[in-house]
């Protein structure tokens, strides 16, 4: 025992010398760029070291806790560490914005992204990629009793779809707060409450994480409820990670006319940047197809560049939403507060 | 009497390690925070006292703490009294599985209730099948009970261990004594045993109550929407809402109410010790031979298998088993499976940041083993320090301040380390070595509370006898206190390495993801969709409960000097 733990300790020296290195520059020689992201991201290895190889650097990354917590902490500190920060969404973008975090820097790769992701006319964030928040059905629940899907918001106020449905608290989770914002995106300011009293009258079930919601009270997984706010992607997604063998998903998601969220995420270069031109070509290399088709398998999310192909169990089992709810950064940032605060008096109370 | 500057030396690095890793980030992000306000350092407070909301996350937060704290010294008092005076088969076994869930991530211990009690737990297909019901009967995730279950089942051990190890060496004589003067058997335990194991039951009070007092995976996991403590609502103030200035308000009122207990705590404390003969655990120790033994045992052990036990195996038997629900009859598990391992084994249908399994227990063995060296070097000297001169000004003053770091807000400590520990040298920002800096700050109380009142408890005279015998202070240092302390120091051990193991706080930091550790691994397939996910996930936490279980049972085995042989 002993004898392993020093050649643990060992490890962790060498991991630590390493790091040392890392950070003293000298002139001429690899050159190192930092990318600061959250829990959620991955990449396969051949794709950075394709970056490496090219560019002659290294790629450190960092990660700095949930996607709201690895934004604070590239906010608060006054001195960069970080060249990149990538993981802030459309709800969190007004403060990144409002805060300066990023250098505007406007990507040739801009071209081949659709104009509705780009949400940044300074273009400091630039959109990476995107995935939907919707409601997820259990299909064979619903098969069983001869139930049709419910087709709108409206349709889960109805008697039928009463104690269906679990939602995820939005002052706790990230897709709890997408499917908020999908209400208030549908309803408007004005009537997303009068939505969300009815669907406390119709038994709606609220949890604080998508673990609990997905894992534990969705039908799919042993629960008692065959509605749960996930994602568009969790249906192909239970077809890759299947147990046994699937032809096709188990589930479905929802995506009749304003019952999904879009989120967007974006990267920018931090302010003060140490390696802005090397941060430019990772932007450019994140934006690219190598990379955007990469994100899928590795994040769970979407590429918004029109030109990476996508795997085909995407392509046969992926909805896409009819008409996602759109909320503009701006009005997010200006009442986020008031709608959670309000949300947490109906529904908590 | 005249503090002597020796002692004063023992303070210079815990406290230089205090200073620059806990009290420097501390305040630098509070003083930010604070800043961030444009009505004066007041407002947020009195925008915090103000608002009802918050009073009530106030009240709860204490109310669940106190009564999380009964039930934990309820259970853990008469479990630490089997422990500590009897022997019987799986002892050792046992004590090393009660440390185990203080290592498990909180989704992970949500996934453990939920496989026991959960809409398809174990237990409630057993009742819907014995009873003939469509529904389960028991909904116990997403309640106050939840929460509670959840807080005696983390922190069992520490009263398991910190009262359990130091009345396993209280002389069994002196209750004998009062036994055989007339006492009864609840008079000779009140007025005799009770006081002795005071010091030791205050601990491990303090420490429950503090890790309950700041709770958040629990509340928020297993609690729900519906309950917050003061810690949840600092993680959604500053991440959420980002209105930094309160979260700064109530970072300090939880700091405030943290340092009030402490310093009450060593107020009561310092005339509570005294110095007694402690003997080696092993002559104290009796056979479960009579009716009254066996009842007593099998109530406690009944218990602590229900609390303890049941919710980790029902945790080891997800993982063993196809989640997949039956689409014909969907009520029912089917079959045994070793995909979940075999899919870790081969690495297959993973992302980026993965390491093998092997890799994780290598990484997450190393933080630990570095927690535990460094944890015992800056807390031993601290320990000794206060057990020598509890009386001298400084040790009064600094007691107190050693349990700060339980206290603290993890999130703000957090942006705490970013803010502060940005230029070099002291950049250590994206350092790995910050991870066992962070668990050493939370292990550092640990290793002081279970080692002073062992080395308080050593009689002066043996030292004085080793000096007239012509010893130096350093060899009767060395050949008194140090074997005599060295099954607490193993206690601490225990502690450093479980709190390292299970990730404490380190969520907080900002972490290089080529090493993912255990937990880390388990949070990434966990908030994955899809029946293989899942299953790895519990896989993975299996392991670490191996991991755990056999780096425990190790840490018993350890001999430090001639400790077990005196």
């Amino acid at each position: 025992m002993t004898k392993s733990f020093s050649k643990v300790s060992g490890f962790l020296l060498a991991v630590l010398l390493a790091g040392c290195a890392a950070q003293t520059p000298e002139p001429g020689a690899r050159r190192t760029l930092t990318v600061l992201t959250h829990d959620s991201f991955a990449v396969s290895d051949e794709v950075v070291a394709a970056f490496e190889a090219e560019h002659n650097a290294d790629v450190v990354f960092l990660k700095g806790g949930d996607a709201g917590t690895a934004l604070n902490k590239a906010l608060l500190t006054s001195q960069p560490y970080a060249d990149v920060f990538y993981g802030v969404d459309n709800a969190f973008l007004s403060r990144a914005i409002e805060e300066h975090l990023f250098e505007p820097y406007e990507s040739p790769l801009l071209a081949d992204i659709p104009d509705e992701f780009e949400l940044d006319p300074e273009h400091g964030a630039l959109p990476v990629d995107y995935g939907d928040v919707c409601i997820n059905a259990d299909l064979a629940w619903f098969e069983e009793r001869g139930l049709a899907l419910p087709a709108s918001l409206d349709d889960l106020l109805k008697p039928e779809y009463a104690g269906l449905l679990v939602v995820e608290n939005p002052a706790a989770s990230s897709p709890g707060m997408a499917f908020l914002l999908a209400t208030i995106g549908h309803y408007g300011e004005d009537g997303y409450l009068e939505f969300w009293n009815a669907l406390v009258d119709n038994e709606v079930k609220v949890v604080n994480d998508w673990e609990t919601a997905y894992y534990t009270d969705f039908s799919r997984w042993g629960g008692q409820y065959p509605l749960a706010v996930s994602y568009a992607s969790s249906p192909p997604f239970e077809v890759l990670f299947a147990e046994e063998p699937l032809d096709t998903p188990p589930t479905a998601a929802l995506t009749g006319d304003g019952m999904c969220f879009r989120q967007i995420e974006f990267v920018g270069i931090v302010r003060g940047a140490p390696e802005r031109e090397l941060a430019e070509a990772w932007i450019d290399f994140m934006l690219s197809p190598q990379f955007q088709e990469d994100i899928p398998l590795q994040m769970f999310v979407f590429p918004v560049n029109t030109n990476a192909a996508l795997d085909p169990a995407f392509v046969a089992f992926l909805q896409e939403p009819e008409n996602p709810a759109f909320v503009s950064p701006a009005d997010i940032a200006a009442h986020r507060e008031e709608w959670i605060e309000a949300w947490r008096a109906v529904v908590l109370r | 009497m005249k503090p002597s500057p020796r002692y004063a030396l023992l303070w210079l690095l815990p406290l230089g390690f205090l200073a620059l890793f806990y009290f420097y980030p501390l305040g630098s992000i509070l003083a930010l925070s604070f800043g961030r306000g444009e009505d004066g350092l007041a407002a947020p407070f009195l925008e915090a006292l103000g608002s009802e909301s918050i009073r009530r996350v106030l009240g709860f937060t204490v109310w669940q703490a106190a009564l999380s704290t009964l039930l934990t010294l309820a259970l853990g008092l008469p479990a630490a009294y089997l422990f500590a005076r009897f022997e019987f088969r799986g002892r050792h076994l046992l004590r090393a599985l009660t440390g185990v869930p203080f290592v498990l991530p909180t989704l992970v211990v949500a996934a453990a209730f939920s496989a026991l009690l959960g809409p398809r737990g174990w237990v409630n297909l057993a009742l819907m099948s014995l009873l003939g019901l469509d529904a389960p009967p028991i909904e116990f995730l997403n309640s106050f009970a939840a929460i509670l279950t959840a807080h005696v089942f983390y922190n069992l051990t520490i009263v398991l261990r910190l009262v359990g190890d130091f009345w396993a060496r209280l002389d069994p004589r002196l209750e004998g004594a009062a036994r055989a003067l007339g006492a009864g058997r609840w008079a000779a335990f009140r007025h005799v045993t009770l006081p002795l194991l005071a010091p030791a039951m205050l601990a491990a009070a303090l420490l429950v109550f503090i890790f309950d007092f700041t709770s958040f995976g629990v509340v928020l996991v297993l609690g729900g929407p519906r309950f917050a403590t003061l810690e949840v609502e600092i993680y959604t103030q500053t991440i959420s809402l980002f209105n930094l200035p309160l979260a700064g308000a109530l970072s300090s009122i939880q700091l405030a109410a943290t340092l009030a207990l402490t310093v009450a705590y060593t107020r009561l404390n310092a005339r509570l010790s005294r110095p007694l003969a402690l003997r080696p655990p092993e002559n104290a120790r009796r056979p479960l031979n009579t009716p009254r033994r066996r009842l007593l045992a099998g109530l406690t052990l009944g218990a602590l298998a229900v609390l303890a036990l049941a919710p980790l195996g029902a945790l080891a038997a997800r993982s063993l088993v196809r989640l997949e629900p039956d689409r014909g009859q969907r009520t029912a598990q089917t079959g045994l499976t070793l995909e979940f391992y075999r899919a870790l084994a081969s690495g297959e249908r993973v992302s980026g940041f993965y390491d093998s399994p092997l890799g994780a227990i290598r990484t997450s063995l190393g933080y630990a083993a570095a927690t535990v060296a460094l944890s015992l070097a800056l807390g031993g000297p601290a320990a000794w320090a206060l057990a020598r001169r509890p009386e001298a000004r400084l040790s009064r003053i600094l007691d107190p301040l050693l349990m700060l770091p339980l206290g603290t807000s993890a999130v703000t400590l957090g942006l705490g380390f970013i803010v502060a520990l940005d230029i070099p040298p002291l950049d250590l920002r994206a350092s790995p070595l910050l991870i066992p800096l962070a668990h050493t700050l939370v292990a550092f109380p640990f290793i002081v509370r279970s080692l002073t009142p062992a080395l308080r408890s050593i009689q002066p005279k043996l030292r004085q006898a080793a000096a007239v015998l012509g010893a130096s202070p350093w060899q009767a240092v060395r050949h008194i206190d140090l074997p005599l302390a060295a099954r607490a120091g193993l206690v601490a051990a225990a502690f450093a390495f479980t709190i390292s193991l299970g990730e404490f706080g380190a969520t907080a930091l900002v972490a290089r993801p080529e090493f993912p550790t255990l937990p880390v691994m388990i949070y990434r397939f966990l908030s994955q969709p899809g029946g293989l996910n899942y299953g790895q996930a519990m896989a993975l936490a299996t392991l670490l409960m191996v991991v755990t279980t056999i780096g425990m049972l190790g840490i018993e085995r350890l001999r430090i000097g001639e400790a077990g042989e005196f």
